[in-house]
């Protein structure tokens, strides 16, 4: 009966495992391989480590580790994949072609690394800026 | 069939196959942020090799070595992203 569990389980594992990959190769723009890549590759290795935990029933240590990295996978991966998703936006990387709208256009100050809600004070708070700097060189 | 069978024979080979994927988004990544999110890839594709190996030969040892690579990923991305972000385009 435990063989049966760990079997679906690793094989539930395996096979979102292999289409994150299949996705991180396929898909056309980078901000669409970083939505596939993050969740569906902690679903697969959340699955696993729930398998080592079933199948050392006895010692409570095994249990322990796999709850904490699930726990370290579920707290970290969003926080690194919105990091590499900032970087990426703001050294322009380029969207895919059918990209239908763009949120962020013009909004991102790229002096200050500040996210504006509004596009015209992005524009303005750069233009205070050269304005200071040019000031600061008279 | 028994379990080290299934998992000698279509779990880790399902894994095998999808580090080589990754290692071809890897190789031809047009930009770097697409080679770091692949990098990243192979070290949780990894963690999940070293479970499923630690499941198939009853060794619960090798589980410290997955915190371990769960630690490093975590870092290097965030690290990675935090130069590109500084870095001046050329």
């Amino acid at each position: 009966m435990i063989n049966i569990i760990l079997a679906i389980l690793s094989t539930v594992g395996a096979l979102s495992i292999l289409f994150a990959s299949i996705g991180v190769l396929r898909m056309p723009d980078f901000f669409l391989r970083l939505s596939v890549t993050v969740k569906a590759s902690t679903l697969g290795v959340g699955l696993f480590l729930i398998c080592a935990a079933i199948m050392f029933p006895d010692d409570v240590s095994v249990t322990t580790k796999a709850i904490a990295i699930i726990f370290f996978l579920i707290l970290t991966s969003p926080i690194s994949a919105h990091m590499i998703g900032k970087a990426a936006y703001f050294i322009g990387t380029p969207l895919w072609k059918g990209t239908v709208v763009d949120r962020l256009q013009g909004m991102y100050n790229k002096e200050t690394h500040c996210l504006e809600s509004d596009p015209k004070r992005a524009n303005l708070a750069e233009e205070e800026q050269i304005a200071d700097s040019e000031k600061e060189t008279e | 069939m028994s379990l080290e069978t299934y998992f000698d024979f279509v779990i880790l080979p399902i894994l095998t196959i999808s580090v080589l994927l990754v290692f071809i988004r890897l190789f031809k990544g047009p930009t770097v942020v697409d080679r770091v999110v692949a990098l990243d890839l192979i070290i949780t594709i990894g963690i999940g090799i070293i479970t499923v190996y630690s499941i198939r030969q009853e060794q619960e040892v090798l589980l410290d070595v997955a915190i371990i690579l769960a630690l490093i990923a975590f870092l290097g991305t965030i690290a990675f992203s935090y130069y590109i972000e500084k870095q001046k385009d050329d």
